[in-house]
């Protein structure tokens, strides 16, 4: 019993410490460890789009390369046109006929634009594991890639990173949320200096 | 007849000079969120034990009731029901003033006694003295004293218990380990993500890291002085190790595509991770922390992830959907060797965590459309459990003595944290006053 206590008491101590060094850092100046996280975007789409659903929107949308777009072909600033969503049903990879048409316009215009960089963004709604969930968006976003390389866009144009659950887009335990969730964003980069 | 208690502790002499090294890591920031504990099942045969409260003559200056929260640690358990102090018809506070046949007559099996009180020679140090006795048999099962400061007096509550319960129960007990959890606060687009360290009760939270961009899959070193993790702070996933006593953190994985879903090997010398192809392929890998080599595990056009090791180190539990939905394998870490299906039960089976002993698996289950924590026996035919009764119960993880496993659901709306006995009799649930929590790690002993 003593060695057991002996062994115990170590460790009341080295927790010991760290709550002393807690109560001690409640004085000082906060210090993150995380440096700043790139400035990034906000990542909250227009949830209208491209099937209306949500509430309040109004973006407009107009086709890349039918318009006086810019040399790079995203049109000014990273405006509605640098941002397109293809919405997944739960549990699916498959891009729906009424999102075709965004991924033949994404091809077309990065086939025609080649310095034009897109990186996809896969996501799903919050059911079922964190990771499994990743692995569901990473499916998605490649989806979407590979569709973009048959119609024509170069490999070196698309990364893809999977967020999984964990950025929704709208906040809510129902499928109106989930549905809005589920979905691969078109992040269209100009340049190195952008996230 | 009662021994002198004879055990007595010096911890805190070293402490002061130690404490002074940990303050320049600077790695914790206080976090305010409490937790609720709400009891939503018990059990019926819990055993009754009177927790006198302790003599503290200057109960002011040490303004912590030490012997509340050792009631409080045992009757949350499950095992035990601590008698209400108002039933409470004298106080005795050493073996020597218990009148046994009362408590007797009062149906406790156990009384716990002891007297907390400040050390008249030094500043901000208590000395607690606890004795535990058999009521029937007037038996003295436990006998300590143990100095501390004002900031250890709850942990040396957690001691406490943790010794009754081991004495009582045969088990030992879980309540002064650690629990890391990640913790959402804000709505969109402007959360924050936090990844924090707390007592297992919820208590004593710590930021151990903060960001705009989502943190993940917390997962203990065997030896609970690191954390692994996954932070997309650069807007891509990667895996760091933190040591939480200096707050030094390393990226030991940024592959281009999937970093995900760090676990230790049994040694602390690995991480079983996941990464992904460039066409998007998820496989199983393990990455050696010291010479960097990455052994691939796992080779299949599905999603294979979510790894889990085995207590010996040489196989890996992991989620798969190479059948259609995700479901649990495990496959050795020889060469050539093949993954073994593990579950059959449902349609969806993912994220395993093996019990302490690896007789049980605990893994998320799909039943009537909600998710849930259910367990397998790995012993024989492979009985499949369900515990939980929530919606979006997810992220099981047994405490180190595999009594208990702690879990995400939500309450209302909101991510909570909820605790479960493995053998499904007793649920809890820890409803933080701030934000949302998910992902709980429990840590070991």
């Amino acid at each position: 019993m003593n060695i057991k206590m002996e062994t115990d008491m170590k460790k009341l101590m080295c927790v010991g410490l760290l709550l002393a060094a807690t109560a001690l850092l409640a004085g000082c100046p906060k210090k993150k460890t995380v440096s700043e996280p790139p400035v990034a975007p906000t990542q909250v789409p227009a949830s209208a789009a491209t099937n209306g659903s949500g509430s309040g929107a109004s973006t407009t949308m107009t086709p890349l390369d039918g318009g006086a777009s810019a040399a790079n072909g995203m049109g000014a600033d990273g405006g509605p046109l640098a941002r397109k969503i293809i919405y997944f049903d739960f549990d699916k990879a498959e891009i729906k006929p009424e999102f075709s048409d965004i991924v033949t316009t994404a091809a077309r215009n990065l086939a025609s634009h080649p310095s034009l960089k897109v990186r996809l963004e896969g996501n799903t709604d919050e059911r079922g594991t964190r990771e499994y969930n990743i692995g569901l968006g990473e499916r998605r976003a490649q989806a979407v890639r590979r569709a973009l390389l048959l119609q024509g866009a170069a490999e070196g144009q698309i990364t893809t990173v999977s967020f999984g659950a964990e950025r929704p887009a709208v906040e809510g335990d129902n499928e109106a949320a989930w549905s809005q969730n589920r979905r691969v964003e078109l992040n269209y980069q100009t340049g190195p200096g952008q996230p | 007849m009662n021994k002198p208690i004879h055990t007595r502790i010096h911890v805190l002499r070293r402490l002061h000079a130690a404490v002074l090294a940990v303050v320049l890591a600077g790695a914790a920031a206080g976090a305010r969120a409490e937790f609720v504990v709400e009891i939503t099942k018990g059990q019926s045969e819990a055993i009754p034990i009177a927790v006198v409260p302790f003599a503290a003559p200057e109960v002011a200056q040490a303004s912590f009731d030490v012997a509340q929260l050792v009631a409080d640690d045992l009757s949350r358990s499950g095992r035990f029901r601590s008698m209400d102090r108002k039933d409470m018809i004298e106080q005795p506070h050493t073996g020597a003033a218990i009148a046994f046949d009362d408590w007797r007559r009062l149906a406790n099996d156990y009384i716990l006694v002891g007297q907390q009180s400040p050390d008249a020679a030094a500043a901000d140090r208590y000395n607690i003295t606890f004795e535990l006795y058999n009521s029937l048999n007037r038996q003295r099962l436990l006998g300590y004293q143990i100095g501390t400061n004002r900031t250890g007096l709850r942990l040396a509550a957690h001691q406490i218990a943790d010794m009754v319960f081991e004495k009582i129960i045969g088990v030992r007990g879980a309540f002064s380990t650690r629990v890391a959890y990640i913790s959402v606060l804000g709505h969109l687009p402007n959360k924050t993500y936090r990844l924090i360290v707390a007592d297992a009760d919820g208590q004593n939270p710590r930021v151990i890291m903060e960001s705009k961009e989502p943190l993940m899959s917390p997962a203990w070193s065997p030896d609970g002085q690191s954390l692994a993790y996954v932070s997309f702070e650069e807007r891509l996933p990667s895996i760091y190790v933190q040591t939480l006593k200096n707050g030094e953190r390393r990226r030991v994985s940024a592959h281009a595509g999937v970093n995900q879903a760090p676990a230790w090997s049994p040694d602390g010398r690995k991480l079983a991770l996941t990464l992904s192809t460039r066409d998007g392929n998820l496989d199983v890998y393990v990455l050696d922390l010291a010479t960097q080599a990455l052994t691939r595990i796992t080779d299949d056009p599905a999603i294979d992830t979510e790894p889990q090791w085995s207590k010996d180190g040489e196989s890996l539990y992991f989620t798969s959907d190479r059948a259609g939905g995700p479901q649990i394998y495990k496959i050795s870490l020889a060469p050539g060797s093949r993954p073994r299906r593990l579950t059959f039960q449902g349609s969806y089976n993912a994220r395993p965590r093996i019990s302490p002993d690896e007789t049980q698996l605990a893994f998320v289950t799909q039943e009537e459309g909600a998710y849930r924590i259910a367990t397998m026996d790995l012993r024989g035919r492979g009985d499949v459990q369900v515990l939980s009764r929530g919606r979006f119960d997810v992220s099981p993880s047994y405490a180190p003595n595999g009594a208990v496993l702690i879990y995400a659901s939500r309450d209302r709306d909101r991510g909570v944290l909820a605790l479960v006995s493995s053998d499904g009799r007793v649920q809890q649930k820890l409803v933080s006053t701030e934000g949302e929590v998910q992902e709980p790690a429990w840590g070991p002993f």
